[in-house]
């Protein structure tokens, strides 16, 4: 069995601004190549702990590694830099930098991730235009302004941007909340289509339990944390 | 490929960046036209007289005797006798000298009695002589040749009677030796422009009949009788003297300062430009701060547009960390940025200035005699740019902290 790419383990964190409140994670995993959908209600702590995995902020007390490095060991720009070779992001909308062209959008993490760049065999604007045509964007779309987009075909570049140069975590928050029912579908075929084919983990977030049967596991925030709140 | 996004960044806030750039573009420019300008009116101040080695007046103070006999400003205190003058002009070390009268006046402007060989040995601007833009030179002993002012000023044209008043400011007028415009010089830009220059011995034709001051009463001498008499001057108010060897000049100086049988004082006039610009030059220095003031408030509105782009920018902010870009990642887009706009600002405010320049030339040498010359930026001026460029890094800084405490703070949330 291969090692979990993701490890939480009593990970604490409060925020310094809300004393009454913090988040406490005993434990969360998820394997390499698994695909987790976590379901949580605005406000449950999911985009604390997404923070967290991606190492912007650190656990007050606990441990989170991802492909079995403890992030609390790494200095503030070794993060950012571990985030940038490990993880692809992927947001609910306006992903992209609207006054970048599609290429350079889609080129961007590499700008921080030199052995992600070394990953790709070829050259990395052919990577981001062989990605584009399996994401079934349109021919010349790199050229292309991001603005210029349909909102569907931004969350697509999204997703080639995450997944150039084969980062094992892919990290979605809500990708598919700005589109509408058929264009998710067709989204959501196409994201796992890919995330599949690179070997990649993801861990999506969402609130919407009708995609549940689509992933290999369902976490809800409930299961895996416990707010110790001590609610006014 | 940071590069060509900070440009794309910019280019898509392009109104407020252009307004941003166009601010410092014009500060620059009037920061570097208020130095044109100064250095220009220092030169032409300093250029008002040139070729001239000594100025010889009686004794008083170097900066006022350049002020009377150069910019005919003020009084002369005392005036250098005949004889002093011949003596010194029998010197060996002379190559030149010319001597100057004053003490009458035309409406506002000066009267002044000298010889021919003033309008040869005058010069202004690097060497540049007197020209006589319409007319001739004095012939007659009546004859006088105004300045360009002067002709402007009230109308004159060659062949045009004037009387000249006793002294400065004065109701008495020598009515009865009336003078003839024979000619009027081009303009200068030098206190030539507001003289009226006649013969020395036209200066003692129109004094015969008057004694400390005043006409004698019933007294007039017909002009033809004048006209017979020997007019050699008692006395002159100043000389411009040219040596012929300027090692020669201290000596001379020197020997001047020490003559026995009265009172003189010999100038280096540069030296005593010089020491009247410390003066004047106050006014400068102040002219200079308000515009070194106008391109800090340019690099402030630089620094307050960035401030308000921040909150509209989080989103960018929050992508490029996500991305793995660093805090100081995001710093250094934003001073990047800064400098970018400081720099076309820079140019184009150059660009500005030789586009004002090409225009204003002309018509600042015609009106003010002041030559602005159009010369590749000096050192100086590019040093001014590079200061320009390298305080809108050090401006840029302070929003630039603020995102990136921002960015530490937000992490690759989007807060919008």
């Amino acid at each position: 069995m291969t090692l979990p790419i993701l490890t939480v383990s009593n990970a604490c964190y409060s925020w310094k601004s809300r004393s009454d409140f913090s988040l406490f994670v005993p434990e969360f995993n998820v394997e390499a190549t698994e695909k987790v959908l976590l379901l949580g209600e605005s406000g449950s702590g999911k985009s604390t702990l997404l923070s967290l995995i991606c190492g912007t902020i650190l656990p007050t007390s606990g441990s989170i590694r991802v492909a079995q490095t403890e992030l609390a060991t790494l200095s503030a720009g070794r993060r950012d830099t571990f985030r940038a070779e490990n993880i692809g992001v992927i947001f609910q909308q306006f992903n992209l930098l609207p006054f970048a062209t599609v290429s350079d959008n889609i080129l961007l993490p590499l700008q921080f991730a030199p052995q992600r760049c070394k990953r790709i065999s070829g050259g990395a604007q052919e990577e981001a235009r062989s990605l584009c045509a399996q994401l079934g964007l349109p021919d010349g779309v790199l050229r292309a302004h991001a603005n210029g987009l349909s909102v569907g075909q931004q969350q697509r570049v999204a997703v080639a941007r995450a997944l150039i140069g084969s980062p094992p975590l892919l990290i979605a928050d809500e990708p598919t909340s700005a589109l509408d029912a058929n264009s998710q579908a067709a989204f959501l075929d196409l994201m796992f289509q890919r995330v599949t084919a690179q070997n990649a983990a993801l861990l999506m977030v969402s609130h919407d339990e009708r995609l549940a049967d689509r992933f290999d596991r369902v976490v809800h925030m409930t299961d895996i944390t416990s707010n110790r709140g001590v609610s006014a | 490929m940071m590069l060509r996004l900070a440009l794309a960044s910019l280019r898509a806030r392009a109104i407020t960046v252009a307004m941003t750039i166009l601010a410092i573009a014009l500060s620059v420019s009037l920061f570097l036209a208020v130095e044109k300008l100064r250095v220009g009116a220092k030169a032409s101040f300093a250029d008002t007289i040139s070729g001239t080695h000594l100025i010889v007046g009686a004794r008083s103070g170097s900066v006022q005797l350049l002020l009377y006999s150069v910019f005919r400003i003020g009084n002369a205190t005392n005036n250098v006798t005949w004889e002093s003058y011949q003596d010194i002009a029998a010197r060996p070390e002379i190559d030149w000298i010319v001597p100057i009268s004053l003490g009458d006046s035309h409406r506002q402007f000066r009267v002044m009695g000298t010889t021919a060989s003033f309008f040869d040995h005058y010069k202004y601007r690097q060497g540049r002589g007197l020209e006589v833009a319409d007319g001739a030179r004095m012939d007659d002993l009546f004859d006088t040749v105004i300045g360009a002012d002067v002709a402007t000023t009230l109308g004159y044209q060659v062949g045009d009677p004037i009387i000249v008043a006793h002294g400065l400011a004065s109701f008495s007028q020598h009515k009865d030796q009336p003078f003839r415009v024979s000619g009027i010089l081009a303009k200068t830009g030098t206190p030539v422009d507001r003289t009226v220059i006649v013969s020395l011995k036209a200066i003692e034709a129109i004094h015969v009949d008057w004694k400390s001051g005043a006409q004698i009463p019933g007294q007039s001498t017909p002009v033809d009788e004048i006209r017979k008499m020997e007019l050699t001057p008692k006395a002159i108010t100043a000389a411009l003297i040219g040596v012929k060897s300027p090692l020669q000049t201290f000596n001379l100086q020197r020997a001047i300062n020490q003559y026995p049988q009265e009172p003189l004082l010999a100038i280096l006039p540069g030296i005593a430009l010089q020491e009247l610009w410390s003066i004047v030059g106050l006014a400068e220095t102040a002219l200079l701060a308000v515009s070194a003031a106008v391109v800090v408030t340019a690099l402030i509105g630089m620094m307050a547009t960035i401030f308000s782009g921040l909150n509209e920018r989080r989103r960018e902010m929050a992508i490029f960390r996500a991305m793995g870009a660093r805090p100081r990642v995001i710093l250094g887009l934003l001073v990047f940025e800064a400098v970018i706009m400081a720099m076309i600002g820079a140019a184009l405010g150059l660009i500005f200035l030789y586009l004002g320049l090409a225009v204003a030339q002309p018509l600042l040498d015609r009106a003010f005699g002041l030559w602005l010359p159009i010369t590749a930026p000096s050192s100086r001026e590019l040093w001014v740019l590079a200061t320009v460029v390298l305080a809108s890094a050090i401006v840029s800084l302070v929003p630039a902290f603020r995102a990136y405490r921002m960015s530490l703070a937000d992490g690759m949330t989007v807060r919008t």
